[in-house]
């Protein structure tokens, strides 16, 4: 496994030595940033809650512009083809590639403490809803990022990749939405399914392990099919 | 030694290579040559470990590409068609990145990072970009990472192609130079480098083989074969009965209508005949006039030719 490190390094080093981490960051601040203060005074809550309730909604287009280049890139380059045959297994490339989306992911986030700072200054947040709610975010940005790594090992094209891991999260984030028109029997399990549905367990402060095997097997999941599909040249 | 067995593979109802065997000796320049789409990089694929076989075996030594994948890929440098390569990062990025990938760390590291930069000339480019790299320089940083882990065997799919006269020459020697020590396998579609750099060639046409020697002897089989072409005044259609009925005939290569009622004919001669005179008689016979007879010595390219053609044009 320690070959995932020099694919970390390399893909964060691709990041942040072309626009692409800048330009995503700073959509990604710039947003947040206007949730934040556009209600800090006239809510008179000294919680981050309505930056919080509004990151998983950005993470739905941040997660995929993250990964969409991770390995459509490399497939439509060719330069798969000499990384695949380095001695060097395919579940490691995909660990590497994934570890490095997220790592962008959660700078992003770290550019977002000065809020959590701006509230702790201002008055006296619940510090457990705080890092619950950072802690809720991280998890789901992962499970974000490995769609994403998915649905780059699909296709040669990054807009192609990027449309199947929006439709992907999509779908998983909005599944509980429709609870009202299903069938009683399958509400649990749209339920259970549901992104979001953990994600309000967690930024509510309650941290539950089935929220946390939820999260991990999803990633899990989710990196397991991208090492498939990689693999899926030696089906033919 | 390479020893590869009935390699067979299917892309969905295609058969790209269709049951071919050959073994590479330690320490042999084996050129693959063959027409575009012939198999070629199909073949290196399968020897890097990047798919496996439909069928067959391929062993490196005593290891079976299916089970031992990952010793094997250490074995290797592999340079894929077009070198492939990071545009944003630098040459010395690059080659850093490959070396973590290899595992070549300590004092070696530095070692074999400057011994490649020196005999692949990246000097001067170490800095700059892959992607503001010529053609030429790029294909030099995809041999100096081929090379970097001193691999025992070197597979360059076309390594020179779309290169300059002066830089396909300074790659040849270097490719030479490697091969006196390693085992290198290059494909390519041109026959000039397969005689100025290998030493054995394998001759590769919609996926089957057809021809294996030394370059010497693949010279020398076809030396004293020649080529008739004729230009004749008469009935085409009639042709390639008449010609092929004369003792001496091999085979007749093409025969294509040039205007008006002349016709152009190709005929391949058998070692050691002459049938001009022949010729000559059966034409006349027919009543049809010679316009031009032209013998002329198979050089490799039409040996090339003549074996890679589709089969049933040639011998109809």
């Amino acid at each position: 496994m320690k070959k995932v490190i020099p694919i970390f390094r390399r893909e964060i080093f691709a990041y942040f030595f072309s626009p692409m981490a800048y330009i995503v960051i700073s959509v990604f601040l710039l947003l947040t940033g206007w949730f934040f203060t556009s209600d800090l005074f006239l809510a008179d809550e000294s919680s981050l809650r309505s930056v919080f309730s509004i990151i998983p909604f950005i993470f739905i287009f941040f997660a995929p512009a993250i990964t969409m280049r991770l390995l459509s890139e490399e497939r439509k380059s060719g330069t798969i083809e000499l990384l695949v045959t380095m001695p060097i297994t395919d579940m490691e490339i995909v660990i590497g590639k994934f570890l490095a989306g997220l790592g962008l992911l959660v700078v992003a986030l770290v550019f977002t403490l000065p809020y959590a700072l701006t509230i702790l200054i201002l008055g006296k947040p619940d510090m457990g809803m705080l890092v619950t709610g950072y802690l809720g975010l991280i998890l789901m940005g992962a499970s974000y990022i490995s769609v994403g790594v998915f649905a780059s090992t699909i296709s040669k094209n990054q807009v192609v990749s990027f449309i199947i891991a929006f439709m992907i999260i999509f779908i998983l984030f909005l599944i509980n939405k429709f609870l009202l028109v299903m069938p009683p029997y399958l509400v649990p399990v749209l339920q259970y399914l549901s992104i979001d549905y953990h994600f309000a367990n967690i930024s509510r402060g309650v941290i539950d392990s089935r929220d946390l095997v939820y999260y991990l097997s999803l990633i899990v999941f989710m990196l397991s099919l991208a090492k498939l599909s990689l693999e899926s040249r030696k089906w033919s | 030694m390479i020893k590869i067995e009935n390699l067979t593979k299917f892309y969905g109802d295609f058969k790209a290579v269709d049951n071919i065997s050959f073994t590479v000796n330690d320490g042999e320049i084996l050129g693959f040559l063959g027409p575009n789409g012939a198999g070629k990089t199909t073949t290196l694929k399968m020897l890097t470990c990047f798919m496996p076989p439909s069928d067959g075996r391929i062993m490196f030594n005593n290891l079976d590409v299916n089970e031992h994948s990952m010793e094997i890929r250490k074995m290797i440098g592999y340079l894929p068609e077009n070198a492939p390569l990071y545009e944003y990062m630098s040459v010395q990025e690059y080659l850093d990145y490959i070396c973590d990938l290899r595992e070549i760390t300590g004092p070696k590291r530095k070692e074999r990072l400057d011994k490649m930069i020196e005999t692949c000339g990246l000097s001067r480019m170490i800095g700059k970009d892959i992607g503001d790299l010529s053609k030429g320089y790029r294909q030099r940083v995809g041999i100096a990472q081929a090379m970097i882990h001193e691999p025992e065997i070197l597979i360059l799919d076309e390594p020179t192609v779309g290169l300059d006269p002066n830089q396909i020459v300074e790659i040849r020697n270097l490719i030479k130079q490697v091969g006196e020590k390693k085992t290198v396998i290059l494909s390519t579609h041109i026959l000039s480098e397969v005689e100025a750099t290998c030493n054995r060639v394998v001759i590769i046409s919609s996926g089957e083989i057809v021809a294996d020697g030394t370059t010497g002897s693949l010279q020398e089989k076809m030396a004293g074969q020649s080529t008739l072409t004729l230009e004749i005044k008469g009935n085409t259609a009639e042709m390639a009965d008449v010609y092929s009925a004369i003792k001496g005939v091999e085979k007749i290569l093409s025969v294509s209508s040039s205007g008006d009622s002349t016709s152009c004919i190709e005929l391949g001669v058998k070692h050691g005949f002459d049938i001009r005179e022949d010729v000559f008689r059966a034409t006349v016979e027919k009543g049809w006039v010679i316009y031009e007879m032209r013998q002329h010595k198979t050089n490799l390219e039409e040996v090339f030719r003549q074996l890679t053609l589709n089969q049933g044009a040639v011998t109809q």
